[in-house]
């Protein structure tokens, strides 16, 4: 299940739905992200996201897809904010369900990496000082590249 | 009419998401587009970027692609990040 939307969740109500949907699994791992209030520019006023439909959608599909095929998941749930955001807002959610803990904190883990370098968002956050438009960092394309290490080991 | 989408820092220095334009008879491809719409839309050189791709009809393809006025094209900056 994948859902961009501008529409505000609440976690609580999302991990929720995801037990319902993944019943009968042994593990659930859910990760929730969250707008941070301070970034590199001082405190953050909004952070605003856009994505390209479908584009967006269909990129986070075959992340979910390849995860499905590396792992063995009873269920997978990712929801991402897209429009403006204040600080504390949740902005992204992953939920995986499995046999066993191992395939599920693995898969979100590797999911979360997708969604923070590959995944096709722009972000721009409001400061105090101004607006900019944010880029991916070294340490994200690290994070990821740690799962293409392991398929080649 | 064309469609034509600017994300990230292009929809700011655009200051619009998106434009409908007629294209002139000799912009018949994504690299002609990309460098008429940066010399007439005040782009400066940002759509000249390498870092920026380009989409036709949301699939991403490489310079020179062929584009007609049924298309919908769209620039997109680096994603990801934060």
């Amino acid at each position: 299940m994948i859902r961009v939307t501008d529409q505000p969740f609440t976690i609580s109500d999302a991990v929720t739905e995801f037990e319902r949907h993944a019943a009968g699994a042994g593990a659930i791992v859910t990760f929730s992200g969250l707008v941070r209030p301070q970034s590199a520019e001082g405190e953050v006023v909004t952070l605003h996201l856009q994505a390209y439909a479908p584009m967006t959608e269909n990129g986070i599909r075959h992340a979910v897809d390849a995860a499905a095929i590396r792992w063995s998941l009873g269920a997978v749930q990712v929801i991402h904010r897209i429009g403006d955001m204040t600080p504390g807002d949740p902005i992204v959610f992953v939920a995986t369900a499995a046999p066993h803990r191992r395939a599920a904190f693995e898969a979100a883990d590797f999911l979360m990496d997708y969604l923070k370098t590959d995944a096709v968002f722009w972000k721009k956050e409001v400061t105090a000082s101004g607006s900019h438009w944010i880029e991916p960092r070294a340490e994200d394309y690290r994070d990821r590249s740690r799962w293409k290490q392991q398929e080649e080991s | 009419m064309a469609t034509i989408l600017y994300f990230g820092k292009l929809s700011s220095l655009f200051g619009e998401l998106s434009e409908q334009a007629p294209l002139p008879s000799e912009i018949s491809d994504t690299a002609t587009l990309r460098k008429w719409l940066d010399e007439t839309r005040g782009f400066d050189g940002a759509l000249m970027h390498n870092s920026v791709r380009v989409a036709v009809n949301s699939e991403i393809v490489s310079d020179p692609f062929p584009i007609s006025n049924a298309d919908e094209i769209a620039f997109l900056p680096p994603v990801g990040g934060g």
